[in-house]
């Protein structure tokens, strides 16, 4: 988790800084709002990740030394197949078409949109079909 | 097999789980959410798009072999340039890296079962499908597709200067496509933090898989302001909003900017992973492990951060940006890429190099991208910038690049494909397809870097009758129909090979844990690990008489 947290947050840093020379030199602001926003979507998952770094008992995956049985066991659930990404993108595509075509595109879109959403959280609490 | 685990036998019960028995057939194709079968269908349908944007390129040519052809009418022309760029840099050469082989390969590296949201995969791929649909089908309405070039500056792209249902589908396939990419670098980063198999720590996974979660990354950072972007687009168009129109008050060149700090990153979100592929390929065909393994991955992250300060050098004409600033952060770029280029040289270095198909297309990157990185330095220096800009200059110096990214995106289909599907292709084909796309792609480039500093504009269907200009043009035409052979012995090669050449699990004696498992791998990708102590564990695995050496140190952490 270290490494992990290290990359992001050197990252942030970087952006930050650049942001700051950005902003001071240059006279317009698109730039230093889009780095500044740069560093701190950097800096939310790398703080997080730190400050669990330091907290956490080493993963297997961290550990240069772990044998493949420590990290034997449950890993999560990974559906074997499921039609609700389908009906989704789908959904998806007629909201899209909406925008181009009429508002009348909406209707299936949001239909299908929703009616995977339902189907998708069901689907989530049973754990999938393996 | 001590060091082995086999959970089929240690936790039988476990894993019951590990036979599937899904649906079948296209429904097969629909439902899965196996990481396999998703790269699978991304890479067909990225390879279609790039046959469809490179017969798109195919006409451009046929049109600018003499000044005033009239192959396509100048409508038509300004469609087909347009729908080139989109089709190759969304369509093509984005998803190809990040959602075909980093789909299918980033989990195997690690060693993980499958992507950390396979749901949430699947949901990519459909929408990088309907994307790709609602772009291609602007040539059917009446007005036809977007031409505005695949910037879509504003304001030549608002409702005025640009009518009609083939702009805003392009804004709308590029919604679609852009949260597509979105999904998919959010699960290449959990995976890459949250599934790796014991013992794979960070500074031992494979530089692919580094460069696909620094693509990961950029891709957070810098999607989302493309997709604001266009919703601000499309407000304008439709809503009477003037973000981007003088008359309302807005600025047209903050579009310019929102779209390079999307822009730009896309360039290095488009070569990271082609990097990768490389970086994989030269080491194994070298006989060797990879030359400063962490050199190349400080590199990879020193550009990723550099990208997104670079932006405006593609605007250094509009007068109001901070030169200095963007030409000195786009010049400190050479330096990591410089690192990258040595290390590739380096892993050769010595070697036993073995010129299969794959090492002569990564070889042939190598080089392209050299050109292509070169003649980026150039345009990095305000003064050459103004002097070239919106010439064909740019056009050959961005073709040297990408066409750079389809030498590596082949290398990497010759290296990989087996282990996809189990079989390899014809090597005295792809040797030759080889030979035609390198060589056609310098013809193809060459001519447009002297055709732009003789100031040919880009963009241009018709141009004066100039006996040197329109031999420049043909010279460049025959390169692009050189590529087009290369491309149709691909096909040729991949039909001859059809279920012909069994690859076995190993065909290439790899290093990394995607040569361990069967070609293809089962579902849920692995019967068994080996103990990962280096970045090669199949290698270290298969050769137990060589020591594993993990970045100059033995087993025993004595430095070697």
């Amino acid at each position: 988790m270290k490494t992990e947290s290290r990359i992001l947050l050197s990252l942030g840093l970087f952006f930050g800084i650049m942001c700051a020379v950005y902003w001071r030199w240059s006279v317009e602001n698109a730039g230093g709002v889009m780095m500044f926003a740069g560093m701190l979507l950097c800096f939310l998952p790398g703080s997080y990740y730190f400050w669990w770094s330091r907290r956490m008992k080493e993963r297997p995956e961290d550990n240069p030394n772990a044998t493949q049985e420590e990290g034997a066991g449950f890993i999560g659930t990974f559906p074997g197949s499921s039609i609700w990404p389908f009906v989704l993108g789908m959904g998806a595509f007629f909201s899209v078409l909406a925008l181009v075509f009429g508002i009348w595109f909406l209707l299936p879109g949001l239909f299908l949109g929703g009616w995977a959403v339902l189907g998708g959280s069901g689907e989530g609490r049973r754990g999938g079909k393996h | 097999m001590t060091d082995v685990l086999d959970p089929t036998h240690v936790h039988e019960e476990d894993h019951g789980h590990e036979e599937h028995h899904g649906p079948t057939g296209i429904l097969k194709w629909m439902t899965t959410t196996d990481h396999k079968v998703i790269g699978m269908s991304y890479t067909i349908t990225a390879v279609m798009m790039l046959v469809i944007g490179g017969l798109f390129a195919e006409i451009i040519r046929a049109q600018l072999t003499s000044p005033n052809s009239g192959l396509v009418s100048l409508a038509q022309y300004n469609e087909l340039f347009t729908m080139h760029g989109s089709v190759m840099i969304y369509l093509f050469a984005g998803p190809f890296a990040f959602g075909a082989l980093a789909n299918f390969l980033v989990p195997i590296q690690i060693g993980a079962p499958d992507m950390a949201f396979p749901r949430l995969n699947a949901l990519s791929y459909w929408l990088y499908l309907t994307g790709c649909l609602t772009m291609l089908s602007g040539f059917f309405t009446s007005g036809g597709a977007a031409n505005f070039g695949w910037v879509g500056y504003a304001p030549l792209s608002n409702s005025m200067n640009s009518p009609g249902a083939g702009a805003d589908l392009w804004i709308g396939a590029l919604l679609l496509t852009g949260f597509s990419a979105i999904f998919t670098g959010v699960n290449l980063t959990a995976t890459i933090f949250y599934l790796r198999a014991p013992g794979m720590t960070m500074f031992r996974m494979p530089i692919f898989t580094w460069n696909m979660l620094v693509t990961g990354i950029l891709i957070l950072l810098a999607f989302p302001v493309l997709t604001a972007g266009l919703i601000m687009l499309y407000c304008d168009r439709h809503f009477g909003t003037h973000i981007f129109s003088v008359a309302g008050g807005g600025v047209p060149v903050l579009w310019q900017h929102i779209f390079w700090f999307w822009g730009h990153p896309e360039v290095y979100i488009l070569a990271l992973p082609f990097f990768g592929m490389v970086s994989e390929i030269i080491p194994v065909f070298s006989k060797k492990p990879t030359f400063g393994y962490k050199g190349m991955i400080f590199a990879t992250l020193t550009i990723a951060a550099l990208s997104l300060g670079v932006w405006a050098h593609h605007m250094f004409t509009t007068g109001v940006v901070l030169l200095p600033f963007f030409s000195a952060m786009s010049l400190l770029i050479a330096v990591p890429t410089g690192i990258k280029m040595f290390n590739w040289i380096g892993s050769m270095w010595r070697g036993q190099v073995w010129f299969s198909t794959a090492m002569l297309m990564a070889i042939g990157f190598v080089i392209t991208f050299l050109i292509g990185g070169i003649t980026g330095i150039y345009l990095a220096s305000p003064p050459l910038d103004f002097f070239t800009h919106d010439t064909y200059f740019i056009v050959a110096h961005f073709h040297s690049v990408v066409m750079a990214l389809v030498l590596g995106a082949m290398g990497g289909l010759y290296y990989w494909g087996p282990k996809m599907t189990g079989y390899l292709l014809n090597e005295k084909i792809g040797k030759s397809q080889f030979w035609f796309l390198f060589i056609g792609t310098q013809v193809f480039t060459f001519p447009q870097y002297l055709l732009g500093l003789r100031g040919m504009p880009r963009r241009m269907a018709v141009y004066p009758h100039d006996p040197q200009w329109q031999f420049l043009n043909q010279l460049s035409t025959l390169g692009a129909v050189l590529i087009g052979i290369s491309t149709i012995l691909f096909v040729v090669n991949v039909a001859v090979s059809w279920k012909k050449y069994p690859a076995g699990d190993n065909p290439w004696d790899g290093h990394t844990l995607e040569w361990f498992t069967t070609s293809p791998p089962p579902h849920h990708n692995f019967y068994r690990l080996p103990k990962i102590r280096s970045e090669r564990p199949t290698w270290d695995y298969n050769h137990p008489e060589h020591k594993a050496l993990a970045h100059g140190h033995n087993n025993d952490g004595v430095n070697a």
